[in-house]
């Protein structure tokens, strides 16, 4: 059995200025067709949503689509689906919950039926299992693939010949096929408008982010951190409502550093930041409120996390640039952090530690997700030794319930935590 | 009492079988030795180029982890328990030494333990050359094949650098002439094996292949050349056993009593996926015109399929490996793939579905390199051979 979860979740006004703005979303999908829109399917890393929006289509994530059947309760059936379908039980279960999803008739959050695809956009980014994904969803819908294939940074940057090479494939491939689905011209104007909000958008997110530089942190940079990045990384970057929701965000951040005050947290505003910590790897879906809950009742504090970034990378000082479009759009590709080499991971985990002051880091290794597992334990030791900082490693997976095992997790943290509390790193009170 | 004698065959393949399972590398090392200054490069699966390592003056030597040879601890606490065996492996043999030989690894772009297996390279051995070689998922020459040959060029330039040969010795062409004279013997084992099964036992055509994993492209095709001589000199017997195509195990390698077992379930593996790198591009690079344009020309151009290369179309998803059942005569597939391989894993559905619609008859399971337990394999792969046989014209 499951812990109960608080009842009585407090919810901060952003975080409820969101949820109308991705319900609004649905709602948009659901009646897509009927008013002509085009509805793109596409993943959050490496994503082209001025583009998309340029094109006045609508955008849908598969990931998000996952990740909140996965809060609600409802991956492990669809996952259960995929498998009795012939899927794997050893891969992916954003995949899995997707396509089950899929077969038991689409259904998104808001309860009305998802549209199918007009156009699916395999942004290839940091995660070769998206490469596959999109084959899967083809055999489906069968309807258009726009593949864009982002280059890895092997080398830990990106060069020129990369950015070329994907602005190649956005002129060849990508923009053509936009052109075809929805019958409108490519403007670069428009593109451009859409561009300079998200820099504007950018630019708070990373004030937000930075805030928790803060002793106590106004925000948790990981639990509360993936609500700050929703819009940003969803179908709203580029649009005035995004960029208004990012300036309300700021504001309210600024609010609780101004009068000391921690991070809001499910049960209410946090009394003492005991532990500051960095997290590498994305949290569990089907368990979020209880595993959050486990860090807030000890008093930790997330101050930055890695998960933020999947999305783009924007405090390593990347902003959408109107000025070179296209450049722009590969460069935040690029960027994304998955697209990152391993020592160029490490050396982000290192610096976070250092930057904001963190008495350890806490890597939350997921079961189906290798792009982000594959090497962590080698991660833990190398951050270990240039910080001289303990790490703690536990394992859960993104949706799927069965390998979020609640005891074992609150037993390592409880062991984490006690370790910090005994290296005398807990912050006086 | 009666003593067998040894066959020529039979002692091609201790010979082999022992180069082979040589985790030590030692025929690398006595390659190394006989001339000062010599170096040797590794790269993984699924593909790289040989052709500029071996242009630029060093040993192309695939790792492809350490099979059921060694016991496994360091590689452990570097991979979660739910990450495939050949980073683990391919680890252990590095942090014990056994690949201090190679003086540089490169790490095609196959899925994302292998990406990220290029970057704990780096941090474990920062002396050493490491590259990941990203191959274009874009097939238009003007797109994809000019950041391909900017990719090569640029490549070609650092191994030469590590070498010390001058860009101005490298003889790109020739290298392309011996790669295509090795993959025209490989091309003439694959054709022998499916023409006449029972002579060419797969297991003794894999210790064939995986023997181009160590040696220098030119030995290599002589010993191709010995072992398709002694087949077909070799007297054995015609049996009557399912013809199969295996699937799935074109990266972490299957441990070869695996590959026996399946021959001794009934299977003649007419083909297979193995070590695509010996077979990537085709039997026939252009030898005219610039050597490492025709190497990105004939990348593009090359229609094999594997997971991890992007299939544009999706009418052609499953298409090469029907095509292999029907040039091949097979009579079934068996999708076996590595634990935990997200690319072979995720394909398989998508495979199946071409295959049911086609009506070919498969079969799947996992394996490891390190499996050790066979029989369910063995009575899965033997169950299915016997239903082709019983029933495969129904």
């Amino acid at each position: 059995m499951n812990a109960p979860v608080k009842k009585n979740v407090v919810k901060e006004p952003s975080m409820l200025r969101q949820k109308e703005m991705i319900a609004q979303h649905f709602r948009d999908l659901a009646r897509a067709k009927e008013q002509g829109k085009k509805v793109v399917y596409t993943f959050v890393p490496g994503n082209l949503t001025e583009l998309m929006l340029s094109f006045d289509c609508l955008p849908l994530h598969p990931e998000i689509n996952a990740l909140q059947s996965g809060m609600r309760k409802l991956s492990g059936e669809y996952i259960a689906e995929a498998e009795r379908a012939g899927h794997s039980e050893d891969v992916c279960t954003y995949v899995k919950c997707d396509i089950g999803m899929m077969l038991k008739g689409n259904i998104g959050p808001t309860g009305e039926k998802l549209p199918e695809p007009d156009l699916l956009l395999l942004s290839y980014t940091g995660c070769f299992t998206f490469m596959k994904w999109f084959e899967l969803l083809r055999e489906r819908y069968k309807c258009p693939t726009a593949m864009l294939h982002v280059p890895y940074q092997g080398e830990g940057h990106f060069t020129e010949e990369q950015v070329q090479y994907v602005v190649d494939q956005l002129r060849s491939e990508i923009i053509p096929k936009f052109e075809k689905v929805t019958g409108q011209a490519f403007d670069i104007d428009r593109l451009r408008d859409l561009l300079g909000n998200s820099a504007r958008a950018e630019e708070d997110l990373v004030y937000v982010l930075e805030s928790a530089k803060k002793r106590p942190s106004p925000i948790d940079a990981y639990f509360g951190g993936v609500y700050y990045i929703g819009p940003l990384f969803t179908a709203f970057r580029g649009t005035p409502a995004a960029t208004e929701y990012y300036r309300m965000l700021r504001e309210e951040v600024d609010a609780r550093a101004a009068a000391g005050q921690g991070p809001i947290t499910p049960d209410g505003l946090l009394d003492e930041e005991r532990f500051r910590l960095v997290v590498e790897g994305p949290p569990n879906w089907t368990h979020f409120r209880e595993f959050w809950k486990m860090f807030a009742d000890e008093g930790a504090v997330v101050v930055a996390s890695t998960y933020t970034k999947v999305g783009g990378t924007y405090d390593r000082g990347f902003r959408h640039n109107p000025e070179r479009p296209l450049e722009s759009l590969a460069e935040y590709c690029l960027g994304c952090y998955t697209n990152l080499n391993m020592p160029t991971r490490v050396d982000m985990l290192t610096n976070y530690v250092k930057d904001y002051e963190a008495d350890g880091f806490l890597i939350n290794s997921i079961k189906s997700c290798n792009s982000f597992s594959a090497g962590q334990l080698v991660m833990m030791r190398q951050v270990e030794k240039r910080t001289g900082k303990p790490g703690g490693f536990i394992e859960t997976d993104l949706v799927d319930p069965r390998y979020f095992s609640a005891s074992n997790v609150k037993n390592r943290l409880e062991s984490f935590f006690q370790m910090l509390a005994q290296k005398g790193q807990e912050v006086p009170a | 009492m009666t003593t067998t004698e040894t066959t020529p065959i039979e002692a091609w393949t201790r010979r082999v079988e022992d180069l082979v399972l040589d985790l030590d590398l030692s025929a690398v090392r006595a390659w190394k030795d006989a001339q000062p200054g010599r170096k040797a490069i590794g790269f993984l699966p699924t593909y790289v180029p040989r052709e500029l390592i071996h242009a630029a003056g060093m040993l192309p030597v695939g790792v492809l982890g350490a099979g059921e040879e060694l016991e496994i601890v360091r590689g452990d606490a570097c991979f979660q328990s739910y990450i495939c065996h050949l980073p683990r492996s391919v680890m252990e043999l590095g942090l014990s030494g056994r690949l201090d030989v190679l003086d540089g690894m490169l790490f095609p772009s196959t899925c994302d333990v292998i990406r990220n297996l290029s970057g704990l390279w780096q941090l474990e051995f920062p002396d050493k050359f490491v590259r990941y070689v990203d191959v274009p998922q874009n097939f238009d020459p003007e797109v994809g094949g000019k950041f391909y040959e900017r990719l090569l060029r640029e490549l070609l330039g650092e191994l030469c650098a590590l070498s010390g040969k001058s860009p101005e010795e490298v003889d790109l062409a020739a290298s392309v002439r011996i790669y295509n004279t090795n993959r025209a013997r490989v091309s003439e084992l694959y054709a022998l094996r499916a023409e006449e099964p029972w002579r060419v036992p797969a297991s003794e055509a894999y210790l064939a292949l995986r023997a181009g994993m160590q040696l220098p492209p030119e030995e290599h095709t002589a010993l191709l050349e010995e072992y398709l001589e002694l087949a077909r000199a070799a007297e054995r017997p015609m049996q009557d056993n399912a013809r199969v195509v295996i699937a799935g195990a074109f990266c972490e390698q299957p441990p070869l009593p695996l590959i026996r077992t399946l021959e001794r379930a009934g299977c003649d593996l007419v083909d297979d996926d193995f070590m695509l790198v010996s077979r990537w591009l085709g039997p026939d690079v252009p030898e005219t015109g610039d050597p490492l344009k025709a190497l990105v020309d004939a990348y593009l151009a090359f229609g094999g399929e594997a997971s991890c290369k992007y299939v544009p179309d999706g009418e052609d998803k499953g298409a090469r490996l029907i095509a292999s059942v029907r040039e091949k005569h097979a009579e079934g597939v068996i999708f076996a793939a590595p634990s935990f391989c997200d690319p072979a894993l995720l394909d398989r559905p998508m495979l199946q579905e071409a295959l049911d619609e086609a009506g070919i008859a498969y079969t799947s399971f996992k394996y490891s390199e390190n499996t050790g337990q066979l029989q369910p394999i063995r009575e899965q792969a033997g169950t299915f051979a016997d239903t082709i046989k019983l029933w495969g014209d129904q």
